[in-house]
């Protein structure tokens, strides 16, 4: 049984990622956000719930859809903004933005725009937890599509044969960019991929933060006593399209209205209420803070400055030798 | 000092940074106690320090670098081993998207203290996916260091400075050179990269070369100086860092170049070598700088199919008298 606390948690992590991503969305619209990016919006229930059920020594392995896992995962949002604006006081300098955007001190590893390489440098950061006798976990987010890639094959063999503490996360939203996963993957689901590698598996409603936050634990307990990985498939949807000029056209009307119906922020403020972790009147209050915290980053990284050009040069090696 | 093979003198380095430092671990495909490496260069390790730490890997090379880069990353300093260079192909996304740009693109958030280790060069006719010499392609890459040791007393100091390094570093060995001896000092020492070691004086003319083809060219040299051509050889040791200064000096001294590596010409290490030395000491030059290379196709594998890829002792001296 999840205590009113965690409840709480849980409703602020979900509407924190949504706040932020939505704050993205808006300054992306005024043309401030270099490039392009791939909103979290949606599937903000995944990030909270897998990161709900961390610490804060924790990893966490993220993807080019990453900025919904960095913030829930605790990073500070002035630096994520800034990252997104490529600007200097960016978390990465400037030098990742967005599908690389990454904040080591709160546990985020790095975030990849290489889709399914996420997945061997969790496995080396588990098997580090392991040799180095720390009691910490690794959750590895990645999307449907990655699993068609060798590197799951490769991965999930390889933390089971080593019993590895990783917490393998599925974001399975159903589209690998415009590619239905019908077109893709002959079972329609990856939980059952995991079954040759003996890795326990479960389905659950991704946009569940509460289903979600269960599971996981349930995953980390069994990491932290040694008892290897679980891959856990987060059934969600995007809100938008893969990218800046993707208006996903290509998803039926019908499953399209169904998913979007699921707003993950609704189902954890309804069920926090529900269980009596909150009254409406907090949980506007918890958003009214929020929404403050969230465009006072914004603002910090609108007004920060870019990196001078020749700071291009820094950062490729490392000076100190061991 | 004591004389040893190079296959001996790596191990020696290997095993007195794993006896020094606890975060240091092998892992690779059968490198472990069954075999020993395909080379058997970590051949009784796994005894000495334990399967955990001398770990035998399933054949996923592009796991292997990534898990080297995710337990590099978080405190400990593995050391990959590719059990042929041909193979990291399958690592690349690993090695060149990962491990080389993590520092750069996180904003040196983090380092990749890692190095992998593996084996190119022909010579024993196993063909083109068991052969090749791909030192280039990272040498393109930013963020990766790269070392080639030709010799066991350099083949100790550099695998040590190479562990120690805070950065990626590839670790290029020749299958031909693991059974060359050579007095190795019995002290600890590490090498610094970027330092190329003048293996052998000479007035009229410079040559640089990697690998084996450095073993050749010194051989060429010595018959050379029996008609009174006094050769200079460079070992540059490490690719990145490039040491341009002892070669610059060198080739200002004896105005002439002539690059040998058993790479396919074509976007060769020895073509960014050349070009460097043109736009850097273009006056001191005396006749054009020649290049020896293998010619551009995958090695084959008959034995004289072979033989005509790898450049051999007479072409080497035929380009060094053309640059006279």
């Amino acid at each position: 049984m999840v205590d009113k606390k965690k409840l709480v948690d849980l409703y602020t992590r979900t509407l924190k990622v949504r706040l932020f991503e939505s704050k993205v969305w808006d300054i992306f619209g005024q043309n401030l956000i270099p490039g392009t990016l791939h909103l979290y919006l949606g599937q903000e229930a995944v990030a909270a719930g897998v990161t709900a059920a961390l610490e804060k020594t924790d990893w966490i392995q993220s993807t080019h859809r990453g900025h919904g896992h960095v913030v829930a995962k605790g990073a500070d949002m002035k630096h994520a903004f800034a990252e997104l604006l490529g600007k200097a006081t960016g978390s990465c300098k400037g030098k990742g933005g967005s599908m690389h955007i990454t904040q080591f001190d709160a546990g985020v590893l790095g975030a990849t725009g290489v889709v399914a390489s996420g997945l061997p440098i969790a496995v080396g950061a588990a098997l580090s937890c392991k040799m180095r006798g720390t009691k910490d976990v690794v959750a590895c987010f990645f999307g449907d599509g990655a699993s068609n890639n060798g590197t799951f094959g490769e991965s999930l063999n390889m933390s089971a044969i080593w019993n590895l503490p990783v917490i393998w996360v599925v974001e399975n939203n159903f589209y690998a960019m415009g590619t239905p996963i019908k077109w893709t993957c002959p079972s329609q689901s990856i939980a059952q991929r995991a079954e040759g590698y003996c890795i326990p598996n479960k389905v659950v409603n991704g946009n569940n933060t509460l289903e979600v936050y269960e599971a996981v634990v349930e995953a980390v307990e069994r990491a932290r006593a040694g008892e290897g990985p679980t891959l856990i498939e987060c059934q969600t949807y995007r809100m938008k399209g893969h990218s800046r000029f993707d208006p996903a056209k290509y998803r039926p009307k019908e499953e399209a209205e169904f998913w979007l119906s699921q707003d993950p922020v609704e189902i954890i403020r309804k069920i926090a209420i529900e269980q009596g972790a909150l009254t409406e009147k907090e949980a506007d209050k918890i958003k009214k803070k929020l929404e403050k915290e969230v465009n006072a980053a914004a603002e910090f990284a609108i007004k920060s400055d870019y990196p001078k050009p020749e700071e291009a040069l820094e950062d490729v090696f490392a000076e100190e030798v061991a | 000092m004591t004389e040893m093979t190079y296959r001996e003198a790596l191990k020696q380095g290997l095993r007195e940074e794993m006896q020094r430092d606890e975060r240091v671990f092998i892992l690779g495909e059968d490198v472990g106690k069954n075999w020993g490496g395909a080379f058997k260069v970590t051949k009784g390790l796994a005894e000495e320090f334990g399967d955990e730490r001398v770990r035998d890997t399933p054949i996923s090379e592009n796991t292997i670098v990534g898990a080297a880069v995710g337990a590099a990353i978080t405190g400990l300093r593995p050391v990959a081993e590719i059990m042929f260079g041909d193979l990291i192909t399958l690592a690349m996304d690993q090695v060149c998207n990962q491990a080389a740009k993590m520092r750069y693109m996180f904003g040196g958030q983090t380092s990749v203290p890692l190095v992998v280790r593996t084996v190119f060069g022909g010579g024993k006719n196993i063909a083109s996916h068991h052969s090749q010499s791909l030192e280039a392609w990272f040498m393109h890459t930013p963020g990766l260091k790269i070392a080639l040791p030709a010799f066991a007393s350099d083949v100790k100091g550099l695998i040590k400075t190479a562990i120690r390094d805070p950065n990626p570093v590839m670790f290029f060995e020749h299958k031909l050179v693991y059974d060359k001896k050579e007095e190795v000092p019995d002290e600890e020492y590490t090498i610094p990269f970027g330092e190329a070691k003048i293996r052998r004086e000479g007035a009229d003319v410079t040559v640089w070369g990697t690998m084996f083809m450095l073993h050749k060219a010194l051989e060429v040299a010595d018959e050379l100086a029996k008609e009174g051509i006094s050769v200079e050889v460079i070992d540059p040791r490490t690719l990145v860092p490039l040491d341009k200064k002892t070669l610059l000096d060198s080739v200002k001294k004896t105005g002439r170049l002539v690059l040998v590596t058993e790479e396919t010409k074509t976007g060769a290490t020895t073509a960014e070598i050349a070009a460097m030395v043109q736009e850097e000491a273009f006056d001191w030059l005396d006749a054009p700088i020649v290049r020896v290379n293998a010619p551009d196709t995958p090695v084959p594998f008959s034995p004289p199919l072979e033989k005509f890829f790898i450049p051999d002792h007479k072409r080497i001296a035929d380009a060094i008298r053309s640059a006279l």
